[in-house]
């Protein structure tokens, strides 16, 4: 049963049509990546789901909630559906503690001690149970990556949507965040991301949709998508991709 | 509530309150000028000059900053003769209009000046400019041009702050306004008035404010002009 | 009329008007504060009519003298029959004055929290309230702190003018002390010095401030 279902979808900036028709689906468990050159509308694509950006013709249903204009139902989504952005956007006034807790304890009205627990629980799944007590600025991009998936996962979502994750953080510090996406998609999590690791698009989605100008130009299992692309486009992004 | 409007008052006493209005413009622009020109001065000494004048630039800036405006005029206007020098109304306005303002727009153009990067001056230099070159072209007017909209702010407010000066009977517009109020017991037309004409020359003076950075800088600085620019130094 | 010299009964009695002058500033702080608070939010509102309407009083505000708006809230409202004693006059005045400079400065603030703490927040299913109270305005708060403390000199000189509705406040009471003295340069230099003694802690106050949030950490 998909967990995701995106049917027809036009998206416009002003004048300019950034997302033409779009259709695809992701079932339960899957992970979907979604690879393209910049512009090539995949990043909005991604922010439609959750209703950060508004669509103007088509629609979006993800774990089991349409994504409307109302704005009751959307939050209902999004409580449903975890984002993870290329920034972290972690509250810098807050522990991470607090970061983790904050949205369990004042939208699924948590007490305080089950919030713990939850946060306690998350930060060890990303591996970072040191940092309790931590603020944003004591730690570095990758934890601060990290913790950002853990907020996320506090809400117990039943999709996770990642937005170029690593692209802001310096080479070394990716393979950290990429090792915690991966133990998730072993976990069954459903997952959507917008990324340019090749490799681990390829090891870690089974399925990989390339967009190219709005559109959906290519997409099918990860393995035979990268190993024989069937189209020029898909072709010569990959090889400027691995030179 | 009973109370009549009667706004046929003002038409009644026209003469005074454009007379009053004219002075408001007068005092304003003369100590525009004059408050900018001492301000861009002083802030230029300062950073030129040796410790001693900073140090003295500094203590008027601060002096002036931290004082009432109306203690000031009262210290020129009633202080002044006390000590010897007999000043008029209209002078001692002048006076107290430009002193203060011209600790505040030095406090701006200091501000711009330290914005100024090392490198650049040092890039002004390489170029063979010559010590004044750099100050003028690289340092000074990339300055000004940094806090136009916050020196435009501070003209606005010394403008509106020019209605104080009635306290030492200066018979600009909220002193033209008092005498017409005590002929007419018409106080709150006149002063509605009164209110509604400093407004119009508020948004006149952004407008020309504007106009002239357009003029100066070009099209961002006067844009930002227009928009009233609120810091703790305002 | 009995002439006195400028001593210390006279330094005294400066001294104790100082606390009308505080009083002043702290009704146009808080009073401000709350109407400000209120227009800086309709000022970043998503409503196009809310937003316009408050940038329309700020510009009201801040384009006329704080003398005109103490006389129209003395003269006026009397004549229209209420009759305001001076401290409610001169309070209300303060608090207007200050609701639409601090309505700006805190909007200012409130913008200047980057978008993506908005988007972060709303993607963790927070309302638009939730999301102002636990994530925006802590962080504007910061923020706010050393140009709301800046402004607070402003009030504190501003509230001068309340002397010229006969409210007796510090620079009142240095002319009702000048009237009994005519030493006005003596005089008048003390009451510059009393201002001075409370602004200029306040000043280097939001300087320090200032330095401490571009310096220091985000938290």
């Amino acid at each position: 049963m998909p967990e995701v279902v995106v049917d027809g979808v036009h998206k416009s900036f002003g004048v300019v049509e950034v997302l033409k028709g779009i259709t695809m689906s992701v079932e339960r468990g899957e992970v979907t990546a979604l690879i393209g050159r910049s512009g090539s509308g995949k990043s909005t694509l991604l922010r439609c789901m959750n209703g950060l950006e508004s669509i103007q013709k088509g629609a979006i249903t993800i774990a089991g909630h349409a994504v409307t204009a109302d704005k009751a139902k959307l939050r209902r989504l999004r409580t449903d559906v975890g984002i993870v952005f290329q920034s972290y956007n972690l509250f810098p006034h807050l522990s991470v503690a607090d970061n983790i807790t904050l949205a369990p304890r004042i939208v699924k009205k948590m007490g305080r001690g089950e919030a713990r627990t939850v946060a306690e629980e998350v930060l060890a799944l990303v591996g970072l149970s040191d940092k309790f007590g931590a603020y944003p600025d004591q730690l570095s991009g990758g934890q601060q990556q990290r913790v950002a998936i853990a907020r996320s996962l506090a809400m117990r979502p039943k999709v996770m949507l990642f937005d170029e994750v690593t692209s802001a953080l310096d080479p070394e510090l990716t393979g950290e965040v990429l090792a915690v996406m991966e133990r998730l998609a072993r976990d069954g999590m459903t997952m959507l991301l917008v990324t340019h690791e090749m490799g681990f698009a390829r090891r870690v989605a089974s399925t990989t949709v390339f967009m190219h100008r709005g559109r959906i130009h290519e997409s099918g299992p990860s393995r035979d998508l990268f190993d024989a692309p069937r189209t020029p486009e898909m072709a010569q992004f990959i090889r400027s991709d691995i030179k | 509530m009973t109370y009549a409007f009667q706004f046929g008052v003002l038409n009644q006493y026209r003469d005074q309150l454009l007379a009053g209005l004219w002075l408001t413009v007068e005092i304003s622009a003369v100590s525009i000028v004059a408050g900018t020109a001492f301000g861009i001065v002083l802030a230029s000494l300062r950073s030129m000059a040796g410790r001693g004048t900073r140090i003295a630039v500094d203590t008027y800036v601060e002096l002036i900053r931290n004082t009432p405006f109306l203690v000031q005029l009262f210290l020129i206007y009633f202080g002044l003769p006390a000590a010897g020098l007999r000043v008029g109304a209209v002078t001692a306005a002048l006076i107290g209009m430009t002193v203060n303002l011209a600790a505040y727009s030095t406090e701006i153009v200091r501000s711009g000046i330290e914005a100024v990067h090392r490198s650049q001056i040092e890039a002004g230099e390489a170029l063979g400019l010559t010590q004044v070159q750099v100050y003028r072209h690289v340092v000074l007017l990339p300055a000004i041009q940094k806090v136009y909209p916050a020196l435009c702010s501070q003209f606005v407010l010394m403008m509106l702050a020019s209605s104080i000066c009635s306290a030492i009977s200066t018979g600009e517009l909220t002193a033209a306004a008092a005498f017409v109020q005590s002929q007419s017991y018409r106080s709150f037309e006149v002063y509605l008035a009164a209110t509604a004409l400093y407004l119009a020359l508020a948004l006149g003076l952004r407008g020309m404010l504007a106009l002239l950075g357009l003029w100066l800088f070009g099209r961002r600085a006067a844009r930002r002009a227009l928009v009233p620019v609120v810091e703790a130094s305002a | 009329m009995i002439f006195h010299t400028f001593g210390w009964p006279q330094f005294w009695f400066l001294v104790q008007s100082m606390q009308w002058t505080v009083i002043l500033t702290a009704l146009a702080l808080g009073g401000g504060g709350i109407v400000g608070f209120g227009v800086a939010l309709a000022r970043v509102s998503r409503i196009g009519w809310l937003r316009l309407a408050a940038g329309t009083y700020i510009q009201l505000i801040q384009g006329i003298p704080v003398l005109m708006i103490l006389f129209l809230s003395f003269y006026g409202l009397a004549l229209m029959g209420f009759q305001l004693l001076p401290i409610v006059a001169a309070g209300i005045s303060m608090a207007v004055y200050g609701s639409g400079y601090l309505a700006e400065i805190w909007r200012g603030c409130i913008q200047s929290v980057p978008k993506p703490q908005w988007e972060g927040s709303e993607s963790l299913a927070m309302t638009r309230l939730q999301q102002y109270r636990h994530v925006i305005l802590p962080q504007a708060l910061r923020i706010a702190l050393p140009p709301t403390v800046g402004f607070a000199v402003q009030v504190v000189k501003n509230t001068s003018i309340a002397s010229l509705i006969g409210f007796v406040e510090l620079a009142r009471a240095g002319q009702l002390v000048n009237n009994a003295t005519f030493q006005p340069f003596r005089v008048f230099l003390v009451v510059a010095a009393l201002y001075f003694v409370i602004c200029y802690p306040l000043s280097q106050l939001s300087r320090w401030l200032e330095g401490r949030l571009h310096a220091g950490s985000r938290r």
